[in-house]
């Protein structure tokens, strides 16, 4: 996979140009040699391989389009790429008839050089790479970023197996917490993209003419600000996959929009013409009930239907109890490398009360409590002192009696402390209103710790 | 050996301190800031109206300013482009001593986008131990993470992390392993 495997010849009769692009493909780890000529050129490519050759198309002597021709009849699967400048792209448009890959005009945009050398690489190594590929991939089948052993999460990494082998769209649902962002991930890492990027977007942190911007990017000049051309999502995922987070959340507008790039994978930039092909496998979560929201009409049916082709739910971790001192020791491991804190143990009792709680912030709760825990606690162990008191409060206090009212009584302060006696959150919570809880604080005479 | 940055044109608005501390942090070795008085009038492009980045670098490896056992990057806010490019963020001399980096196309402000202070420092930081990794020798990494990745885009740069990844610090361990241990 190394970049060094792949040979660059630059062919420029000018120094300065053969020395930047030399330097610049060095940077990139290819194999590259210059010419300042065709004479040389050719002989170069006589006495070693290259998989590319980037060729000035005026050069004295024998120009680029003719040199095109004889290095192609030594080497036919060289790829050539044409430098030329504006002035020529006539001839630049005559040479891709003859064959070339494409051409580039000085001074060439760096991501197009990217963009265009790694368009190149990936189409060979498809070519040479194909089964080698395929079996890398079958070999990676432990996520290891997601932690557990119950019936539940070995049917999800079985999902994830099956659908990141394909690039059917993926939505993933769960309540906030449940590690939809590492599910989206682990199906990125296990696919054939994942030497590209996946990019993530967070639907519900942006607002709406933001959020356009920043999935189609946007042209020079395309509103009060705009200096300069932007890359949107869309296109730095190209290659990869993008990961929509809370998609409920969108829009209704920015629906259009989606359903039109899901549809024809091509877009425009924000004040742009020019139609844009990207190679994007879409991946989306949600915790919102979005067959409510359909049904509400806020959220389009022929949108919900593109994205919801393959689903996975995550069940919360209180449905899956047995996985949580598997998942408390992995986070703990984890910390004390971050933290470079010898923490190696988490006490009986410690680990007792963790797996007793419900857990309603789900995974990242739990990783939150085993932090603050590390950082509060003294190594080599974690102790039920050190875990965050809510826990062990709720954990700690048995109604004293089965009546209405003292069940009524512990729930209450259950929520309260869970939520740090954030009065407004905890009334939400229960669905009364302040004043209400209020009064049942005073009257069960409920005290903060 | 020990890494210089110098403070050429608006730099005032970033935070030099933290930035020490966190090149320091990248590569692990003294790094320290000072302002440097440099004429580039010499490097300057009438036409495409920016800067050569490359003949920077020759004129900072010419001006006596690199003490011995460092290495120096000049940290400017001009346009740069090396000839060939449309434009370029930053260049360095690979496995040698002179490196440049600029903020004129980190700033938020550049592509339409609301003022981002610290957006700006995290850019300018990440582009500057990039530079400064190639002057140890490495080249860029397939990491879309690691520090070393290619950024072409400033949002490539936001994608990435200020550090080395775990393959990029084993490789600089190996490149320059006596200095490190
Ligand atoms: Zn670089
Ligand atoms: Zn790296």
């Amino acid at each position: 996979m190394n970049n060094n495997n792949y040979g660059i010849l630059v062919v420029d009769d000018e120094k300065i140009v053969r020395e930047s692009l030399y330097k610049w493909f060095l940077e990139d780890g290819y194999r590259v040699d210059t010419a300042e000529n065709a004479a040389e050129a050719l002989r170069k490519l006589q006495s070693a391989t290259f998989d590319i050759a980037f060729v000035d198309i005026k050069m004295p002597g024998m120009d680029g389009l003719e040199l095109q021709r004889h290095l192609k009849e030594i080497d036919k699967s060289l790829t050539v790429v044409i430098i030329t400048a504006f002035a020529s792209v006539d001839s630049a448009v005559r040479a891709l008839k003859d064959g070339a890959y494409d051409y580039v005009t000085k001074p060439i945009d760096p991501d197009e050089l990217t963009h265009i050398v790694n368009n190149i690489i990936n189409q060979k190594k498809l070519l040479t790479e194909n089964i080698q590929l395929r079996e890398k991939i079958d070999e990676l089948t432990q996520f290891d970023e997601i932690v557990g052993e119950s019936s539940q999460i070995k049917k999800v990494f079985e999902l994830i197996s099956t659908v990141a082998k394909t690039d059917t769209t993926v939505l993933i649902r769960g309540e906030s917490g449940t590690g939809k962002e590492l599910v989206a991930r682990a199906i990125h890492a296990h696919s054939s993209r994942k030497y590209f990027p996946i990019i993530p977007v967070n639907c519900g942190a942006i607002n709406d003419n933001l959020l356009e911007s920043e999935l189609f990017g946007h042209e020079k000049g395309a509103f009060t600000g705009a200096q300069y051309r932007r890359k949107g999502k869309f296109e730095m995922a190209d290659g990869g996959s993008i990961f929509f987070d809370e998609i409920g959340c969108v829009s209704e507008r920015l629906q259009v929009d989606l359903l039109r790039v899901l549809e024809a994978k091509q877009f425009t930039r924000v004040g742009g013409e020019q139609v844009i092909n990207v190679d994007v496998r879409v991946i989306c979560a949600t915790n919102r009930d979005i067959e409510l929201a359909v049904k509400e009409g806020k959220f389009r049916e022929d949108l919900y239907y593109r994205l919801n082709v393959f689903t996975i739910f995550l069940p919360p971790l209180r449905e899956r109890k047995s996985d949580i001192p598997q998942l408390a020791n992995h986070f703990m491991k984890k910390f004390s490398q971050v933290m470079n804190k010898p923490v190696t143990q988490i006490d009986p009792e410690a680990m007792d009360v963790l797996v007793r709680y419900d857990w309603p912030g789900n995974i990242r709760e739990l990783a939150n409590a085993v932090e603050r825990a590390m950082v509060v606690g003294k190594p080599p162990q974690i102790r039920k002192e050190d875990l965050p008191f809510q826990l062990i409060n709720i954990n700690g206090i048995k109604p004293a009696s089965d009546s209405i009212e003292e069940i009524e009584k512990i729930h209450i302060l259950k929520i309260l402390n869970q939520y740090n006696w954030n009065i407004s959150k905890s009334a939400e919570v229960l669905d009364i209103d302040r004043a209400t809880l209020y009064n049942k604080i005073n009257k069960f005479n409920l005290k903060n710790r | 050996m020990f890494v210089e940055i110098l403070g050429a044109r608006n730099f005032e608005k970033l935070d030099v301190g933290l930035l020490c501390i966190e090149v320091k942090s990248a590569f692990n070795l003294e790094v320290s800031f000072r302002k440097a008085v440099m004429d580039f009038g010499a490097t300057f492009d009438a036409n495409r109206l920016q800067y050569n980045s490359t003949q920077i670098l020759h004129l900072l490896l010419n001006s006596g300013k690199i003490q011995n056992d460092s290495k120096a990057i000049i940290l400017t806010d001009l346009d740069l482009f090396v000839p060939i490019l449309t434009y370029v963020f930053g260049e360095a001399e690979l496995n040698g001593r002179a490196a440049i980096a600029s903020s004129h196309r980190l700033h938020n402000e550049y592509y339409g986008l609301p003022k981002n202070e610290p957006l700006l420092q995290t850019r300018t930081t990440k582009e500057i131990i990039h530079e400064l990794g190639h002057t140890f020798g490495l080249i860029h990494c397939k990491d879309y993470m690691c520090v070393m990745h290619s950024s072409t885009y400033v949002e490539d740069i936001d994608l990435k992390k200020a550090s080395l990844c775990i393959s990029c610090k084993d490789k600089l361990e190996i490149l320059d392993g006596n200095r490190l241990k």
